[in-house]
């Protein structure tokens, strides 16, 4: 029956999107109090040794397959990828004979920590529906850094994700990018640089969760109609900063500063590409009308989560440089989901310019986003789709690490960028792949050969906690 | 050639063509039967019929043939307990039927009665290798507004993923623990109260006079007497091991054939359960403290439990129809922790058709049995492996769905540039 709450947060709550604005641009000081980066990042990776990982099988994230390649990482970053890498004097050798090494996998649309587990009532803090519009609320207020499933995920090969807000609203609020890492704060797993997401939502979740209350919007032309009139606001404000800011400038007496609104904060950081829009979105003819609605407003639509209708737009999506977020095989579980086909990664990724991405928005799927990745592998393959595991990695790391703003700091592994590796016991497009070690930043956040108390501070002294065989 | 058109035309547009002689050879035939695993065999279909299993069988002159060149054949795949033909789309009313919700105790709910064979779902999972599932009822909790269900679920039936009814083979779903204290009061322990009472209701319909107190109706009596007198087994649905200690109690007390589904901390009851000779149908994916019954959820659960000696088979956690297709990888990811390949196999196949009493149609490949089979591209516990070719009592099933068919049209459009 957990089954049942778990529907229905998935169904009602969807999706959403906020990342932490780390924003150092001077562009951000037209805003009152500038986005300048409140509720920071205190993550510092600790200091690791080197690490050679020899003779694996590499899928870069980049497109390339290396056999029997090394990967040497340095000061918590990528320092090259190849074939017999000299290692400094006091590496950490890792044999990687009979292993693949890929990039962290990274999963642009989790609940974790916002809907954590246990699923008790009191954990319900994915979705403020009480408002159709809530951009004022940053999803990462909500993460319970305990959640037990930060820890699952980390043994799936998961490095980076974004938590969003739910989907019950026409807007859900920010969301926040994290580094999977433990920590007793929410600030020690914020990804340092990402920007945040705003979360947005298409379709039946905003038109039932307040059409059934007699509330505004019950239909979907409620809710366009909805975001049209928040950018509209949006946009006076932005204008009203600027007067304001011109008049101040200038030394006018009647510059009057203009109120600060959290709300509009954060659309006009969206309209200013500042924050990265993601639409949960399931059907083809609302990802277009959302495409024009961005035009209409000038703003860029990052990605499309759920999206179980993107192969039917694949083209138009591609030549929006718009993403699609999707599940491998979901479908039916509502009526906006029931042309979902287990194509939809592979068509999407074959148009174009496509960009798809894997996405879990399920504390199990999150687990396995590799076996996800596999399996759309196979459907496209089926379909008479070209289709290697070198490129498929791309879906999990590099195509995410673009949807949320932090492709330049990692998701494939090109030297410089920061060293989120797994290293699996074979191929992870094998239901059988486990991981054996997964590094952030260089450090060896997860290890399979150890294994030690509970790392969630919920399960600590459980008498049932499952860690010893019987 | 008309009979030869129509049969085309069927198999072409999704219906099952007619029986036919197949002769599928040179397979790696896993039988899930006392034979074990034949490889280089063949299997002679006639008639709906698993007529002959060997080497180099002598083709009969109709025969159609099928070279497996090596690749394995299972027993068609089980679904789990599954909301399959119960409900078309989730959140909708008018295309749900799994849950009673008229606030009593109604054993006599029976969800066959709604089972609707041409469920897009049904060939969605067909061609993926499923060919038989057990589909449930469910209770779900009232509101002040609206009544909800009772412990008792209802009964549920095998169905077979080839457009007929459902068969007459039953079971009894029972909800217990946290899930279904709202079911029962407040307390799980009220769970044990209502259920004591309507045995008693059941065996001495004499003994509880005044109407207003009874939990059944004559004919809910009829039907828990029938299923204790054995017409089906017991499904209890319970995750905690304290839960599952007095589930095994009271099965014992009462002399009743039990299954458990859910049975997160099973493995920390497992050599009780396999002393009972309990089986437990299991979610081999669950490893989070989902719910406060579920500390101990851990995905070597299967592993531990096969161990110890219990029968495990597979359904996923949820009910819902449409990822029916998925619990083959839910098998893989069991062998992965620790789960032997065969009995993860058995547990999509020989295993439930044993539970719910339909081992002499499903869950293993033996002479004289119905061909319910399928040959798959690579192991089919893998996610880059898939069905090649699906048997039900011996009729090749079309390997089209509503789904193939929205993948082609827009293929095309894709390839032209033209999806927008």
């Amino acid at each position: 029956m957990r089954w049942l709450s778990a529907l229905l947060a998935g169904a009602v709550v969807g999706c959403a999107a906020q990342p932490a604005t780390q924003d150092t641009s001077s562009k951000a000081a037209a805003l009152p109090v500038a986005l300048a980066a409140p509720y920071p990042s205190t993550y510092k990776p600790q200091p690791s040794a080197p690490t050679l990982i020899r003779g694996a099988t590499v899928l870069t994230g980049t497109g390339q397959r290396l056999d029997d390649a090394d990967v040497l990482i340095a000061e918590g970053r990528i320092r090259s990828v190849g074939r017999n890498l000299e290692a400094p004097a006091d590496a950490r050798i890792v044999e990687g004979k009979g292993r693949w090494v890929t990039p962290g996998l990274i999963d642009v649309h989790s609940h974790l920590g916002v809907y954590p587990s246990p699923q008790v009532r009191a954990h319900s803090d994915g979705n403020e529906a009480t408002d159709p519009v809530t951009a004022n609320v940053w999803a990462e207020h909500s993460v319970w850094p305990q959640d037990p499933g930060f820890t699952t995920a980390r043994m799936g090969g998961i490095t980076s994700m974004q938590i969003l807000p739910g989907s019950a609203n026409l807007i859900g609020g920010r969301s926040v990018v994290l580094k999977n890492v433990h920590a007793t704060t929410y600030q020690g797993m914020k990804f340092p640089g990402a920007p945040q997401g705003l979360k947005m939502a298409c379709g039946e979740n905003p038109k039932r969760v307040y059409g059934s209350k007699e509330k505004f919007p019950s239909t979907r032309m409620g809710n366009v109609a909805g975001y049209r009139a928040q950018w509209v606001e949006a946009q006076e404000y932005m204008r009203d900063l600027a007067e304001y800011q011109r008049k101040a400038d200038a030394g006018e007496k009647d510059a009057k500063p203009v109120k600060r609104d959290l709300r509009l904060d954060t659309l006009a950081g969206a309209l200013k590409g500042e924050i990265l829009v993601h639409q949960h979105c399931y059907r083809a003819d609302e990802m277009a009308i959302v495409l024009d609605m961005a035009d209409e407003f000038g703003y860029h639509v990052s990605a499309f989560h759920h999206a179980t209708e993107a192969y039917k737009i694949a083209n138009l999506l591609a030549e929006h440089k718009t993403c699609g977020a999707m599940w491998a095989d979901w479908w039916g579980f509502k009526m906006e989901s029931y042309d979902g086909i287990q194509e939809n990664i592979a068509l999407v990724d074959a148009a174009p310019g496509g960009c798809a991405i894997v996405h879990s928005d399920s504390e199990e799927g999150i687990q396995r986003l590799n076996q996800e990745a596999a399996k759309a592998m196979t459907s496209g393959r089926r379909a008479g789709l070209d289709i290697a595991p070198e490129h498929a990695i791309a879906w999990v790391t590099a195509n995410a690490a673009r949807a949320l703003g932090i492709l330049e700091q990692t998701g494939t592994l090109e030297p410089g960028k920061m060293a989120d590796v797994v290293v699996w016991n074979h191929d992870p497009f094998s239901v059988y792949a486990l991981t054996d070690l997964v590094f952030v930043d260089g450090v060896v956040q997860y290890d399979r050969s150890k294994r030690g108390s509970p790392e969630s501070d919920f399960l600590l002294g459980q008498p049932a906690a499952p860690g010893v065989t019987p | 050639m008309i009979r030869l058109l129509t049969a085309l035309a069927a198999f072409l547009l999704g219906g099952p063509t007619l029986a036919e002689t197949v002769l599928i050879r040179n397979a790696t035939v896993h039988t899930m039967a006392d034979t074990g695993t034949l490889e280089g065999a063949d299997i002679l279909v006639r008639d709906g019929t698993i007529e002959a299993i060997g080497r180099a069988l002598a083709a009969p002159a109709q025969a159609r043939i099928i070279d497996a060149q090596e690749r394995p054949v299972t027993p068609g795949f089980f679904g789990g307990l599954t909301h399959l033909g119960l409900e078309e789309i989730g959140l909708e009313p008018t295309a749900e039927d799994a849950a009673l919700k008229l606030g009593t105790m109604r054993p006599e709910f029976d969800v066959a009665l709604a089972f609707n064979p041409d469920s897009v779902a049904i060939g969605v999972s067909r061609v993926e290798g499923v060919t038989f599932a057990v589909i449930v009822p469910t209770a779900e909790a009232g509101s002040s507004k609206a009544p909800g269900g009772t412990i008792i679920a209802g009964q549920g039936s095998v169905v077979a993923l080839n457009g007929g009814a459902a068969t007459d083979s039953r079971a009894l779903f029972l909800d217990f623990g946290a899930d279904a204290n709202e079911l029962s009061g407040g307390s799980r322990a009220a769970q044990y109260m209502l259920l004591k009472q309507a045995f008693l209701e059941a065996r001495t319909p004499k003994a509880v006079l005044p109407d207003d107190q009874r939990l059944l109706t004559p004919a809910g009596r009829q039907t828990l007497l029938d299923f204790i007198g054995g017409a089906g087994p017991f499904v209890f649905d319970v995750d905690r091991a304290a839960d599952i200690r007095q589930v095994l109690a009271f099965a014992r007390r009462e002399k009743l054939r039990i299954a458990l589904s859910g049975g997160a901390e099973a493995w920390r009851v497992a050599s009780e359960l396999a002393a009972a000779r309990v089986p437990v149908i299991l979610d081999g994916l669950e490893d989070l403290p989902l719910g406060l019954d579920s500390i101990g959820a851990t995905l070597e659960n299967a592993a531990r439990l096969e161990r110890a000696g219990v029968d495990v088979a597979f359904t996923m956690d949820s009910p819902e129809p449409h990822n029916v297709r998925k619990l083959r990888q839910t098998a893989g990811v069991a062998v992965a922790h620790g789960l032997p390949w065969d009995a993860a196999l058995a547990g999509l196949t020989r295993v439930p058709a044993e539970i719910f009493g339909v081992a002499d149609r499903f869950g293993t490949i033996e002479r004289g049995h119905r061909a319910n089979l399928v040959v798959w591209s690579g192991d089919p516990l893998e996610v880059t492996s898939f069905a090649t070719h699906v048997f039900v009592d011996g009729v090749q099933q079309a390997d089209r769905s509503r789904q193939t068919e929205l993948r082609d049209r827009y293929l095309e459009r894709v390839r032209a540039g033209t999806a927008r």
